[in-house]
């Protein structure tokens, strides 16, 4: 027998289901015509440049097919960059390169490909193969993160990233999504991925959720997720925030990543950000959502905002508790 | 202002109101009833003549009106006739001198009927090609009858050449010698002059003469001194257009006629047939004309015993019937019929999708395969749609190997799947699997599609992913058709067509939704639970 919940145990615990978030949240405060930015990872890099937001540095972009002959000449000085299609969606069509071996080059699984393989995949992106509906893409080449050794053992064959939802400039919900082997490397949680909540107010674990379920450590790696705590959260919870009022949507998920060298990096944004960060916190978002709009109304400031979310959205006894759910 | 949210909220009731207002006004004022039930089934026949004007001078048109036979009761008749003379006239046919009979008028000129019943169109002048139109409803007021007993007519022997004469003496000597009577010689004959392989004599005769077989058959009977006679009519199959008078052949016994069907042999009148006109003489005749042709577009409906009854008569009814689906012209009313069934359709793909939380390949792509399904039937379609389905993937996961562009990956997908569809219509009808060949009725660029889409999502995402979006499709398409192809859904789409109304509010309504969907109810199940 398949059990279920009963909706009115979820409107207690708060949870935002999809109708809800796409009427009540994306659907009022996201233009449309903001959404370009959101969607085209180029596009998110050129703002984000030009506010000086810190970003992965872009080696370059090959938009025609014919560039693609000459691409690996040209990265014939980088050991490792990664390739990912401009307008892909969740993680797809991403080729991380993390180094050389007799000419060929190893993919972060450990597989050897070669020239050809590189070529191919480049020129499956620009044919929009990973692209929403089909459209013809560009792919863009990226300097390969030299991830937090501190993140070191949490995410096996991927980069760990860390996704916040940002409504009207607040940062609300935060987790962290690791890959594992089952995950195929990819940071996707229903194939597998591990979501950690983030606690807004200090950046430390809450729990692990994998398969729906509570875990207590890597299931590749076997480290223990109770002592995981992001460094500089602070910043991490800055640069999530300074990209509402780049993009001007008001309901965004902020994908960052940490480098060792430039410290917190904007990987991706997203417009329609999805709901599992809510089984990731065992949380639901719409208290703190409505929480959110209260602080949105109260001030326009960034630093505040950031302010009150870390004294609202935590476990440590700061601020009104009340408001937070567990 | 109000709120979207208000404004949303207004609109649909106003329009689902409206819808059920107009639907109670039609079941209570005007007794169309809610239920199917009471029903008949109506056909209207709409006659067209196309014809040339040949020559300067005077055009006239006779069409000879059927009688109302077997048990059919005609409803309404209408005749368009813009800028023409017109006149229904009844008693026995004058000869028209001169006029160029059309392809299906024979003159032997017996007259069989009692009454004789002519639409007749006249002009002075005509300069190019033109159409005239005769539509009439006919429903089946009581049970299927044999048709009327007549005088047997006796038909004189055809005049024939003399190798003719002589190719026709052998071949009634020839079945004489194994039947029993004029019943078994009249069997014997449509299976000789049908057979694959018909003898010296038969094959002789079938290339003496121009006509249609039926003329052979009558004319053997007439020299074997049979009386037969030629019944014409319409085979009553729903939607089709273009339709044009065939044959069945009566012949007189002893006591009884029995009707054949000149390429079976198989005996008695259909149910489905419409008698037109029984006997030889000519159902048009075109006088200043040319190139005539007589076509038929058949719908058949399901109307209101009670508002049938109502038809004949000058009502207000008829007034308001005027501006339902039923003034349309036969073939559009035939589209509508299935165009009024597609917004239901798309309000179950709402229901799934919102309240459900069903995923499927492509938003529509469902009511697109239910609408196949109808053509098909549901287990028939369904097997067709896996198959095509299970060997396009697998053929595109070749193409997938060899690196191609997307835009001719999917191109060389759609001519796969019509590469596909084309064998498996030959494969089925070889093995007699006569179902199969409603192939031809999905959708083949969607089907390209969803193979391509499904292909992607195998890679990106794996087979579970495909198993669960491809489901999630075939079952809101099942639901579907299921709704579809309700008699009661169907009644009420094509009778009340103002429902729709109710539905664009109800979907309207549906689209300010913000609760939780069925599948968020297992997806969430163990929130607050884990610790």
């Amino acid at each position: 027998m398949i059990r279920l919940v009963s909706p009115a145990r979820l409107r207690e615990l708060g949870i935002l289901g999809m109708n809800r978030r796409n009427i009540s949240f994306i659907g009022t405060h996201n233009r449309r015509k903001n959404y370009r930015l959101a969607d085209n990872k180029l596009a998110t890099k050129s703002a984000a440049l030009s506010r000086g937001l810190p970003v992965p540095k872009l080696y370059g972009t090959i938009e025609s097919q014919s560039q693609i002959k000459s691409m690996a000449a040209q990265l014939a000085d980088k050991p490792s960059f990664v390739i990912k299609p401009a307008q892909g969606s969740g993680g797809k069509g991403i080729l991380v390169v993390t180094g050389r071996a007799d000419g060929l080059f190893v993919k972060s699984s450990g597989l050897v490909i070669d020239e050809r393989e590189i070529q191919k995949h480049t020129s499956n992106i620009l044919a929009g193969l990973y692209s929403l509906g089909g459209r013809n893409d560009s792919a863009m080449v990226e300097a390969l993160i030299d991830f937090d050794p501190r993140l070191q053992d949490y995410s096996v064959e991927g980069v760990p990233d860390i996704r916040i939802i940002v409504f009207r400039g607040v940062p609300v919900m935060a987790m962290m999504r690791c890959a594992t082997h089952a995950s195929d490397g990819k940071a996707n949680l229903h194939q597998g991925a591990v979501g950690v909540g983030l606690d807004i107010g200090t950046g430390q674990s809450l729990h692990a959720v994998q398969y729906n379920r509570i875990i207590n450590q890597h299931p590749d790696s076997g480290k223990g997720f109770a002592d995981l705590a992001i460094p500089h959260w602070h910043q991490v919870l800055d640069l999530a925030a300074s990209c509402a009022s780049m993009t001007g949507l008001g309901y965004l998920g902020a994908d960052i990543v940490l480098d060792l060298q430039g410290g917190p990096m904007l990987l991706e944004l997203n417009a329609r950000p999805g709901l599992a960060i809510q089984v990731a916190n065992q949380a639901g978002l719409r208290w703190r959502l409505a929480a959110a709009a209260e602080i949105a109304d109260r001030t326009t400031d960034q630093a505040e905002k950031i302010q009150w979310a870390c004294e609202q959205f935590t476990r440590e006894p700061a601020g009104q508790l009340d408001l937070v759910i567990n | 202002m109000f709120s979207t949210r208000v404004q949303a909220i207004l609109v649909a009731s106003m329009l689902i109101g409206l819808g059920l207002g107009l639907t109670l006004y039609k079941a209570i004022s005007l007794g169309f009833p809610l239920l199917p039930g009471e029903y008949r089934d109506v056909w209207t026949l709409e006659s067209k003549i196309n014809f040339e004007p040949s020559a300067k001078g005077p055009v006239e048109i006779e069409l000879r009106l059927p009688e109302m036979l077997t048990g059919w009761t005609a409803a309404d008749e209408h005749f368009a006739s813009s800028g023409f003379g017109f006149a229904v006239i009844d008693g026995p046919a004058e000869t028209m001198a001169g006029a160029e009979n059309a392809e299906i008028a024979e003159s032997s000129g017996q007259k069989l009927t009692e009454t004789d019943r002519r639409a007749r169109w006249t002009r002075q002048q005509l300069e190019r090609p033109t159409t005239l139109y005769y539509k009439l409803q006919i429903y089946r007021s009581v049970e299927p009858q044999p048709l009327p007993a007549i005088v047997p007519p006796i038909v004189p022997p055809p005049l024939l050449e003399e190798d003719q004469l002589a190719a026709m003496e052998r071949l009634v000597a020839k079945l004489d010698s194994v039947s029993s009577g004029p019943e078994s010689f009249t069997g014997l004959l449509i299976q000789e002059i049908n057979s694959q392989s018909p003898d010296q004599d038969t094959l002789f005769l079938l290339s003496s003469y121009r006509e249609d077989s039926a003329v052979v058959i009558l004319d053997v009977l007439a020299y074997r001194g049979i009386s037969a006679i030629r019944v014409r009519g319409i085979v009553l199959e729903d939607g089709r257009r273009r339709q044009t008078l065939s044959s069945l052949i009566e012949i007189h016994g002893a006591e009884s006629s029995i009707v054949f069907n000149p390429k079976t042999a198989a005996t008695g009148l259909p149910d489905n047939f419409f008698v037109w006109q029984r006997g030889d003489s000519a159902i048009l005749n075109v006088m200043g004309g040319r190139n005539s042709s007589l076509e038929f577009a058949l719908v058949s409906n399901r109307l209101p015993a009670k508002t049938l009854i109502g038809m004949g008569q000058a009502s207000p009814e008829i007034d308001f019937l005027d501006f339902s689906i039923y003034a349309l012209p036969v073939e559009q009313q035939g589209i509508f019929k299935g165009l009024l069934l597609i917004p239901v359709a798309a309000l179950i793909v709402v229901l799934m999708r919102i309240l459900v939380g069903v995923r499927t390949s492509g938003t529509f792509m469902p009511v697109l395969l239910a609408l196949a399904f109808i053509q098909t039937t549901l287990v028939v379609g369904l097997m067709i749609f896996i198959a095509l389905l299970g060997i396009g993937l697998w053929i595109r996961s070749y193409l997938s190997h060899l690196n191609l562009l997307l835009v001719s990956r999917v191109a060389a997908v759609i001519i796969v799947v019509i590469l596909l569809m084309a064998i498996l219509a030959v494969i089925s009808y070889k093995l007699g699997l006569d179902q199969a060949l409603t192939v031809t009725f999905f959708p083949t660029v969607i089907v390209a599609w969803t193979i391509e889409r499904m292909s992607i999502l195998w890679e990106e995402e794996g087979g579970y992913e495909v198993l669960v979006q491809g489901s999630g499709s075939l079952i809101v398409a099942v639901m579907a058709y299921l709704t579809m192809s309700n008699a009661v859904v169907a009644h009420l789409t094509f009778n009340f067509p103002e429902l729709m109304l109710s539905l664009l509010g109800v979907i309207l309504l549906l689209g300010k939704y913000t609760g939780f969907r069925l599948s968020e109810l297992y997806r969430f199940r163990d929130m607050g639970r884990l610790k």
